[in-house]
């Protein structure tokens, strides 16, 4: 091995250079890669599904590979869904697919497969889910696709990649309180705008993120595609080795960028100064300091999604709520991530707190983030969500608007009726 | 091949959201797709799209979600090209596998205004507003890229390859 190359390249670099059996790829070169995971939901799944079986292949490539996950608009919002959650039901069956997670066993995918320790450090995902960049928080290469690539990635194993460059991110310096991973990734999406990683891998790193959980290590690759990011990646360290330890074998090959790496630009941000962040209607790029806008008013809460409805996430949102009621006049929805967040959340008597508060509490479901149920708003109204998009009409009627924040102004506004943070209602 | 149609234009980050809401996400129904595509950002798409066939827009085209539902809800609706500043990643790729083209041209997505004619000639590489007299070079796609064009799409391209 040429080591001089090899100090040269990312973490984003090796992990595809490894993937297609070579020692050395660069920047902005087309390589067909072997792909670890193929991943689709009930949305998307179905058209890959008819465009899998325009391949002409008898079988998936590795029954072990593919990962299905009835999610979205699962437990049936209507006829619709039933037919589609049916038809990827049918497949998982006919083709064996091991790792087919039926409502009761389902959880949101970008929580379940972390928890079930379905993709580890160092392995190439993809998933037919924009969200699919969430597994960079375990220093996997991992980035959404569409039906056909997943198509095309279930039939071969293997699919064409652009090598990226790479932005790199540093944060330093003492988070304020309350302040989690959602705070730092909606602030830096707001310095550098929806497409200011597009086709970039975003490498988060620093002191700051050091400290940083992993629960706000997913929260923040989860949004990498938020600023168009193809990859959003941490290094892997003693938290993520401790978060594996009861979920692999250990087996995994961990890969670093270079100490010559180039990367296309850097970013130095201070943490100490970032304040509870909320972004405004309707990109995810307005991100706001949350004190300025109090005088929002809100008819629904949702604290959930694959972006923070972790433990971490209902553990803030309990601290808060915990012997407050929630404002008479909006709806609070909660949904724990994954059925194991949601026994977890039971256990601590966060569950508890949020029905005593006044919050409804549902099953795993994508639902309200996109606007197709569970949650859906009506013209004009106004929510504060843990969610990761409020595009024009996302969460609903398209004259509604969804601000983004994460869980602790989420709860305080609950709480308030508005726009809030934690020290004005605790 | 030339395409003369006249323009749609669209402002920066159209978002999949608005290309086909996610609550019509339950069906893979190409038509049933193109009966609501553009429409919580434009009420008129329908009609305009009968005359005027060509979407121009600015930056990040087709960012947000994943659903290949928007590419296809596009092409379903007749539109032969989209042209724009730039595109989201993961809605170029789509759009290439599924075989609607896509065309990225800083200058043309942001100098070609609504209801412009235009002369696309995608073997020769330039766009051509014919209202505005005005030529734009299209900058060639990689090799691989245009292989998959070619085949009509990926899932061609792929069972050609195999085949093979």
């Amino acid at each position: 091995m040429n080591s001089k190359k090899n100090k040269q390249q990312t973490m984003a670099q090796k992990i595809l250079a490894e993937h297609c059996g070579r020692e050395y790829v660069s920047v902005g070169e087309i390589v067909n890669a072997n792909v670890d995971i193929v991943l689709a939901n009930d949305i998307t799944m179905p058209i890959a599904i008819e465009e899998f079986e325009k391949i002409g292949k008898e079988e998936v490539f590795d029954r072990e590979k593919v990962v299905i996950v009835p999610d979205h608009f699962a437990p049936n919002k209507d006829i619709k869904s039933a037919q589609q959650c049916k038809f990827i039901r049918e497949f998982a069956r006919k083709h064996n697919i091991k790792n087919y997670f039926e409502v009761g066993r389902m959880g949101i995918e970008h929580a379940l497969l972390p928890e079930l320790g379905l993709v580890l450090p160092g392995n190439l995902v993809v998933g037919a889910d924009s969200h699919t960049c969430t597994y960079g928080a375990l220093g996997a290469a991992s980035t959404g696709v569409g039906s056909t690539d997943a198509a095309v990635a279930m039939a071969t194993g293997r699919l064409w990649f652009m090598v990226p460059g790479t932005i790199k991110f540093v944060y330093s310096g003492e988070l304020k309180e309350w302040i989690t991973g959602k705070d730092l990734i909606l602030y830096t999406i707001g310095l550098i705008g929806v497409d200011g990683a597009l086709y970039k891998s975003m490498e988060f790193s620093g002191p700051a993120v050091d400290e940083l959980s992993m629960d706000s290590r997913f929260t923040m690759s989860n949004m990498a595609i938020e600023a168009g990011g193809k990859f959003g990646i941490f290094g892997v360290d003693k938290k993520t080795e401790e978060f594996l330890e009861s979920r692999s074998d250990g087996n995994y090959k961990v890969f670093y960028s270079g100490p010559d790496a180039e990367y296309e630009k850097i970013y130095n941000i201070d943490c100490s100064d970032i304040e509870l962040q909320v972004s405004t209607p309707h990109l995810p790029s307005n991100a706001r300091n949350a004190k300025g806008l109090a005088d929002v008013k809100i008819d629904q809460v949702v604290i959930g999604s694959c972006t923070n409805g972790r433990v971490e996430d209902l553990k803030i949102a309990a601290e808060i709520l915990k012997n407050k009621k929630v404002n008479d006049n909006l709806r609070t929805i909660i949904i724990p991530a994954t059925q194991n967040i949601y026994l977890e959340a039971l256990r601590k008597g966060y569950i508890e707190t949020f029905i005593n508060s006044g919050c409804a509490v549902s099953t795993p479901t994508c639902g309200p983030c996109l606007g197709g149920h569970m949650g859906v708003l009506a013209e004009g109204e106004v929510a504060v969500s843990t969610t990761n998009r409020n595009f024009v009409g996302r969460m609903g009627h398209p004259e509604s608007k969804v601000y983004l924040s994460g869980p602790a102004v989420a709860a305080a506004s609950a709480i308030a009726g508005r726009i809030a943070t934690p020290g004005e209602v605790i | 091949m030339i395409i003369r149609e006249s323009v749609i234009k669209y402002g920066d980050n159209i978002d999949t959201d608005v290309i086909i809401p996610a609550r019509y996400l339950n069906t893979t129904d190409e038509s049933e797709l193109a009966s609501h595509c553009f429409e919580d950002l434009d009420k008129d798409f329908k009609r305009r799209v009968k005359e005027r066939k060509i979407i121009v827009a600015g930056s990040n085209f087709g960012c947000g979600s994943s659903r290949e539902h928007a590419p296809l809800s596009i092409k379903a609706s007749g539109v032969k090209v989209v042209i724009a500043a730039s595109f989201a990643r993961i809605f170029f790729r789509n759009s290439i596998n599924i075989g609607l083209p896509v065309i990225v041209s800083e200058e043309a997505g942001s100098f070609i205004e609504d209801e412009d004619r235009l002369e696309i000639d995608l073997s020769s590489g330039t766009i051509s507003d014919v209202t505005k007299d005005r030529v734009f070079e299209i900058k060639p796609l990689p090799d691989f890229i245009q292989g998959i064009i070619k085949s009509g799409g990926y899932i061609n391209f792929t069972r050609d390859n195999i085949e093979r």
